[in-house]
């Protein structure tokens, strides 16, 4: 198969799984509906985090940093200052973009890599977690509450509403962060993030503007991941520092993309459609059987067969399959 | 003209002098190879003209400027190219994306620094491989790989770390061709090399370190029969009892 047939086969793939998506809500229920939001906020955060483990190979343990503040960003200014979410998002892209790139520069800058950087994600996210726990004006453990819906609220108006609006929302900005790291990561720049993640000092020796480079990456996928943040404020209406800047929220993300493949540009969606369905399905067990706790147990060994059978992911062995990607090794980037 | 100026370059790690005020010039179009015994400061003195490792003292100048301790990526961007010793091919990419990442340095475009690595590689015998996994490569490949990404970035001075270490006379024969016809085409180049019958053969010039120290500089045939330099490479001559 030539370049240009897959790259042809690639975007009617692409385009009859948006169809599907589109249409899906004329059949679905709200509640099947809500489960495929929360599908496509995991995808919109694996997409991000993705960007910058799969392709720069940059680890970051603390992306519920960027989530929370994002969340909190957006809240804040619609709830408390009455500004519109459609303004907010923009500082919930930039404010967590602003953030990330201090965090790398402060590690980068003096050659903090590899798993030790990791560690500094994680203290960051945990310092704000514990920030906010302790904060009066965001409401501390307690919470923050939206208030409640009137019936002349309108969605288009307020981004907020039912299963059937947020889902297509979230449709909508997954897509969107989708092209961004399509386009992103076949351009120069994702030359420079995969020659960074392969070797860094050869990359340098190649005139790769290594420092730079990885503040970008880190900009662009703490500020996706604020405007996820975002959504999940406008649709939970309550932000918890724990539910939003949390450890267990930075773990929960990174599964999606590393199940569907890492540094693969669907494998996070395809990662989000696995994982999101297996852990609603094992709490259903849980709760049936009565045991609690069941449902980790049952997600754990899930994601372990997972990994034991495609230690790659699930997208490559699958492209493979439905011949959208090359058979032989070099696949691994453009699908 | 000049193209590199090493003047007295010292690297000192704690207690040892690996490189002790090396002075030495490479002349524009050249070909110069820097050699000596094992542990004698050749990849130290490379990496410190390469902006890899920081000098203790002394200065090296590219093309008339200062350019000591700056970063290798700037370096690159000034027009000087390295390739690594143990060879670092970006493993988990393709041939062909490993050398258009380093012609990306020079132009924006994707599909103009595509063409520009086909090309290369087709130079050095790797465009059959182009679509391969660098991982898949042997190790000649490898090295030839390494020259490859190392032209990509355009450098008007190439340096090259015993980029012929570990291979066949035959093989070794392949890059030396290749290296002597980039040179007939003006390109400078510095080279570190073990293998002396090539060393004879390609540079013009050969600069001897021995412990850190330049003990001869000149043509192969003069550096041959310099006494220090027999004595660096075969010891002694043992005095009578």
């Amino acid at each position: 198969m030539t370049d240009a047939a897959l790259r042809r086969r690639q975007i009617i793939a692409a385009g009859l799984l948006t169809l599907v998506l589109l249409a899906l809500p004329l059949v679905a229920t709200d509640f099947h509906l809500s489960v495929l939001g929360l599908i496509f906020l995991h995808a919109i955060v694996g997409i991000a985090w993705n960007l910058m483990m799969g392709f720069a190979g940059q680890l970051s343990l603390g992306h519920a940093l960027y989530f929370g503040i994002g969340a909190y960003i957006v809240a804040f200014l619609s709830e408390r200052f009455g500004i519109s979410p459609w303004l907010g998002m923009l500082p919930a892209f930039i404010v967590p973009g602003l953030i990330g790139v201090a965090i790398g520069a402060l590690g980068f800058r003096f050659s903090v890599r590899g798993v030790y950087f990791a560690l500094l994600t994680i203290a960051f996210a945990e310092f704000a977690r514990i920030l906010f726990e302790h904060w009066d004006y965001v409401g501390k453990t307690a919470g923050y509450f939206f208030a409640a819906l009137t019936p002349a609220n309108r969605p288009l108006v307020s981004l907020r509403g039912g299963a059937r609006f947020f889902y297509y929302a979230l449709l909508v900005t997954m897509i969107a962060a989708w092209l961004l790291s399509m386009l992103l990561v076949n351009s120069r720049v994702g030359y420079f993030w995969r020659a960074i993640r392969e070797d860094e000092d050869a990359a340098r020796a190649l005139g790769v503007q290594a420092l730079r480079m990885k503040l970008l990456v880190v900009a662009v996928s703490a500020g996706i991941t604020g405007v996820a943040g975002g959504w999940f404020a406008l649709v939970n209406g309550s932000l918890f520092p724990d539910s939003v800047l949390g450890m267990r929220v930075s773990i929960d993300f990174i599964v999606a993309p590393i199940v569907g493949g890492l540094g693969t540009l669907f494998g996070p969606i395809l990662g989000a459609f696995i994982i999101v369905p297996l852990n609603e399905l094992s709490r259903d067990i849980s709760q049936a059987s009565g045991i609690n706790g069941l449902n980790l147990l049952i997600y754990g060994v899930l994601l372990l067969v997972i990994v034991v059978f495609a230690p790659q992911g699930c997208w490559p062995g699958i492209a493979k399959r439905l011949g959208l990607a090359k058979s032989g090794e070099a696949d691994r980037d453009q699908s | 003209m000049i193209s590199l100026e090493v003047k007295g370059l010292t690297k000192r790690f704690a207690g040892l002098v690996a490189v002790d005020e090396v002075s030495f010039d490479v002349a524009q179009g050249s070909i110069t190879a820097l050699i000596g015994p094992n542990g004698a400061g050749k990849t130290t003195c490379f990496n410190m003209v390469a902006g890899a490792m920081a000098p203790s003292a002394g200065h090296v100048l590219f093309e008339g400027r200062d350019i000591t301790g700056q970063q290798p990526e700037d370096l690159c961007r000034l027009g000087i190219a390295r390739t690594f010793q143990i060879v670092r091919p970006l493993t988990g990419m393709s041939v062909l994306d490993n050398v258009v990442v380093g012609a990306l340095m020079r132009t924006a475009s994707v599909a103009a620094a595509r063409q520009v690595a086909h090309a290369l590689l087709a130079r050095v015998g790797l465009d059959a491989k182009a679509d391969q996994m660098a991982s898949s490569l042997t190790l000649p490949d490898r090295k030839m790989l390494e020259l490859a990404k190392a032209l990509s970035t355009r450098p008007r001075l190439l340096m090259l770390d015993e980029v012929m270490a570990g291979l066949r006379p035959t093989e070794g024969d392949r890059i030396a061709d290749v290296l002597r016809s980039l040179n007939r085409d003006g390109m400078t180049i510095l080279l570190i090399e073990h293998v002396m019958r090539i060393v004879m053969s390609l540079a013009q010039r050969v600069v001897v370190l021995h412990h850190g120290a330049k003990i001869a500089d000149g043509t192969p045939a003069h550096v041959v029969t310099d006494p220090r330099v027999l004595e660096s490479y075969l010891g002694r001559k043992a005095r009578p009892a």
